[in-house]
């Protein structure tokens, strides 16, 4: 089998990223999947806010899902879904296996990667304890509930502030559940803001910050577990412990750009955002194979995923017709004070457009503070911000005439307060 | 009426069971769990050992090294993973250079072959990831890592396969003496039976007091364990030991034979026999430990912990014997490490506690002694993997994405003859729900698949043990 372009990925990203690529001239696309549909994650969030910087509008999850299901339809684009990949490689080759096809190798010209991430677990956060049935992470219990149509639990404690866990509060409660509490280990929240209104404040349920969850009591399924406070270094104060009678504990705590595939493909991974490097095309370090959505980096809102996801489509059409430009002015990204990463981490000047966003994520929150754009230490541009929090991405957008006066450099944004 | 029941289904029951499968009799496995090696079996370090700790002419001793050498031909015979990776002693000053010694001296007596004292620099030479701070090792070329539950399934399938009956979720409850020899009342039913063979593991002491008025007690002895991701799997390539204590062989770091990297345990004297929690204290103790035996340990790639409980009695040792006040039942009990290497060994032993006990018993002529593991699909070559789809189309659907595990090696699990009812059971079979997401992805695919096969409600599956329910209703149903 051969493909100008295979999109690992059914998701928010993969989709924009095939539409996009089609749309800039790509011919043979296949796009694998391998749930039984398309649409990622997105078909399990039934909750509207979706779309706003996009579409202008809140939809929900599938809904946000169709319009680009649709329009990949419409333009014809070939999808597997029910199929794995199994394995790529630098050769841009993509070994897959489904049902009808068994195992099989595809030539592509370029690959774009969009395979999202996964939930962080019990066992990566290692909380001690029994192991009973009970214990779910967010997205595992969002499954069960809005796709399996089946409750988890009826006395619920949700470990991290996660979006997703937030969301799930409210999820149970609406069936029936009683959530007692959130329960998170930083002195703020992983959600965005809007999520801890709705979600939380709405509905009465206590949020408690710096705590964490230190034992879990329950042979067979959950009965309780135990919350304590946290000093600076996240170590648990003895005498703060407070038992809570439960069911069901969910873990929010964080997600996983799911990466393995790249790994063994050798493509060069950023410690920090546990996703792929990238350059302003979305492209990794291998030649023609790009990567987009939470695979690069989490992002919080589907919006910007749609948007990076685009940059990649446009940047894989660009390769596979030969218009990409590989040498000229490279300026790479680095983190200043307050900020923990920047996507993409290098531009290729020649290649930009007439702007570019940059994705980035601060390490705490600052109220009143600007974010500094320096290149080579020079100060090329300034953003007021009144709030910048972990639980938010921030985008700076800054124009090619803004770096078009400078050789190879590097850019580097740093928070300063006030 | 049996003429064996044996009581638990762990390693040692299992073992004892498809050794006497090979003999013309009718045998029993009772097992109070809903699984074969769910209890200690399950949660261990899943060593080989090579056979050196043990005092000689103890059973340790005289059971751990003949025991270890019959793995070779018994996981090639049941399809199981077993590699014989070798272990090391690691040696951190003089005082324990000497222990090294004397475990040596200990190893030739209990017939370890291949045993050597090596240097600081041979040994950082073979494994450069082992610390510098150490002065030199014991090497143990026989030392090996294996699957426990793996191992433990293959034995009761091909057990099962030779004609023994297995009774899970029968927990016994009583044991009256009879003319015929026992019966044996459980929570479900009744078997008679002319011998008994005891491998309650931890209950062990319940059942023995059942019919003898030689009291035992089984202390169980908590471990620790922490075990990470697949990427971290090769950071050491031998079983690595720290010089054992007072309280066992100590905290290793190893690979698993699965890829995976594990450390642990500690060890912890206890009275209950259910406290399979981990603890804060124990978890740090463990991997505080291990950072003296590796330059560094990625702990930061720890997918999940748990812990084991070992059935510990007063006599430091296997306890292998008929009861004196009851003729024809033999305790099989007191099997803490090295347990799992000694199992082969064990069931021979067994064998001739029960032969002279019954004297005539003969060999089967028809005894099967293959066992044909669950295809590994992701390791099935281009055309094998192609012809396995063509064959059943399950093959061609990965439900665990983590560990690549097929619909077709499920399905496959749940319909074997000792097969799989839970999640956890279907995870030990084939390793759904084993990798770095912890069945986040496919648990609820498993139980999709766990409730269409067996013809239950997605409500009645459960994780692991009775009571470990995992959905509380349909959606809407608790809603005023």
């Amino acid at each position: 089998m051969k493909y100008d372009l295979v999109v690992v990925g059914g998701g928010p990203a993969g989709l924009a990223a095939a539409i996009e690529a089609r749309k800039n001239g790509v011919e043979r696309i296949v796009l694998i999947e391998r749930d039984r549909e398309l649409g990622g994650i997105l078909q399990q969030c039934i909750h509207n806010g979706f779309g706003l910087h996009v579409f202008g509008e809140q939809l929900t999850g599938p809904e946000y899902a169709e319009r680009f299901i649709n329009e990949l339809n419409n333009l014809k684009i070939e999808y597997l879904t029910n199929t794995m990949v199994l394995e790529i490689n630098d050769k841009k080759e993509v070994y897959i296996l489904n049902q009808e096809l068994g195992f099989r190798r595809i030539e592509a010209k370029a690959i774009i990667l969009s395979m999202g991430c996964r939930e962080r677990t019990r066992g990566a956060i290692g909380i001690p304890g029994f192991r009973p049935a009970g214990i779910f992470t967010a997205g595992t219990a969002q499954r069960f509930i809005n796709i399996e149509g089946y409750m988890v639990g009826k006395k619920v404690v949700i470990l991290g502030s996660g979006d997703i866990g937030l969301i799930m509060a409210r999820r149970l409660t609406l069936e029936g559940a009683k959530v007692l509490a959130v329960v998170e280990l930083m002195p703020y929240s992983t959600g965005l803001t809007r999520n801890i209104v709705q979600c939380l404040h709405d509905y009465n349920i206590p949020l408690f910050f710096e705590h964490t969850v230190i034992d879990i009591k329950g042979k067979n399924r959950v009965e309780g577990v135990t919350i304590a406070k946290v000093d600076n270094n996240r170590v648990p104060i003895r005498g703060t412990e407070v038992f809570y009678e439960c069911d069901t504990l969910l873990l929010s705590v964080g997600l996983i750009p799911e990466n393995e595939l790249s790994r063994n493909a050798g493509i060069e991974i950023d410690a920090r955002t546990s996703g792929p490097f990238v350059n302003e095309s979305m492209e990794t370090s291998i030649e023609g194979i790009f990567a987009c959505g939470n695979v690069v980096h989490v992002h919080d809102l589907v919006d910007f995923v749609t948007q990076e996801a685009q940059r990649a489509g446009r940047g894989a059409a660009r390769y596979i017709k030969g218009e990409a430009i590989d040498n000229g002015v490279v300026i790479r990204t680095v983190n200043g004070n307050g900020i923990r990463y920047i996507v993409p981490q290098k531009l290729r000047l020649e290649n930009l457009n007439d702007e570019i966003n940059l994705f980035m994520r601060v390490d705490n929150i600052y109220n009143n503070c600007r974010l500094d754009v320096k290149l080579d230490g020079k100060i090329i541009k300034s953003f007021k911000k009144r709030k910048v929090t972990p639980g938010e991405m921030e985008t700076v957008k800054l124009k090619k005439s803004d770096l078009s006066t400078y050789n190879d450099c590097s850019l580097s944004i740093e928070v300063v307060k006030e | 009426m049996f003429d064996v029941a044996i009581i638990g289904a762990g390693v040692i029951g299992c073992s004892i069971a498809r050794e006497l499968s090979k003999y013309n009799l009718n045998v029993a496995l009772i097992e109070k769990e809903n699984d074969v090696g769910n209890v200690t079996t399950k949660a261990n370090s899943a060593i080989i050992h090579a056979g050196y700790d043990a005092k000689p002419g103890t059973l340790k001793g005289k059971l751990n090294a003949k025991g270890n050498l019959m793995f070779d031909e018994l996981c090639r015979e049941l399809e199981v993973p077993f590699k014989r990776v070798g272990s090391l002693v690691l040696a951190f000053d003089d005082d324990e250079m000497k222990t090294l010694g004397k475990l040596y001296e200990q190893g030739i007596q209990n017939g370890v072959p291949e045993l050597y004292i090596l240097s600081k620099e041979k040994v950082l030479e073979m494994d450069p990831n082992i610390s510098d701070n150490i002065k030199g090792a014991l090497y143990a070329k026989t030392g090996g890592i294996i699957g426990p539950w793996e191992f433990t399934i293959a034995l009761a399938e091909n057990a099962v396969e030779n004609g023994v009956n297995i009774f899970l979720s029968n927990e016994v409850v009583d044991i009256e003496k009879k003319d015929f020899g026992y019966r044996i009342i459980t929570n479900k039913d009744t078997y008679d039976t002319k011998y008994v063979v005891n491998c309650a593991g931890l209950y062990a002491d319940k059942i023995n007091n059942m019919v003898s008025n030689n009291k035992m007690e089984i202390i169980p002895r908590r471990g620790q364990y922490y075990l990470l991701d697949k990427t971290v799997g090769n950071l050491v390539k031998y079983v690595i030991f720290q010089c054992p204590s007072k309280l066992g062989k100590g905290v290793l770091v190893t690979p698993t034979v699965h890829g995976n990297l594990l450390i642990g345990p500690d060890a912890e004297d206890l009275i209950d026999k259910t406290a399979l929690n981990t603890t804060s204290e124990g978890l740090n103790f463990i991997v505080e430990v291990a950072r003296r035996s590796v330059k560094t340990l990625p702990l930061n790639m720890a997918i999940t912990n748990f812990a084991g409980l070992r059935a510990r009695t007063e006599r430091d040792d296997f306890i292998i014997e008929e009861a004196v006040d009851a003729k024809g039942f033999i305790n099989v009990a007191g099997i803490e490490s090295p347990g799992l290497s000694s199992a082969p060994a064990i069931s021979l032993y067994v064998i001739d506690i029960l032969k002279n006990i019954a004297k005539k018993i003969e060999k089967k002529e028809n005894f099967n002694p293959y066992r044909r593991a669950i295809p590994k699909f992701i390791e099935l070559s281009e055309d094998e993997k192609n012809e396995l789809v063509k064959k059943d189309k399950r093959f061609g659907k990965i439900i665990c994405r983590c560990e690549s595990i097929t619909e077709g090696e499920i399905v496959s699990a749940i319909h074997r003859n000792v097969g799989a009812r839970t999640v956890d059971a279907v995870k030990r079979r084939v390793r759904a729900g084993m990798g770095r997401c912890q069945g986040g992805f496919c648990s609820p695919r498993v139980i999709e698949i766990l409730a269409r096969e067996l013809g239950v409600e997605m409500t009645e599956i459960e994780k692991d043990h009775e009571g470990s329910y995992i959905l509380t209703g349909p959606t809407k149903s608790e809603v005023q």
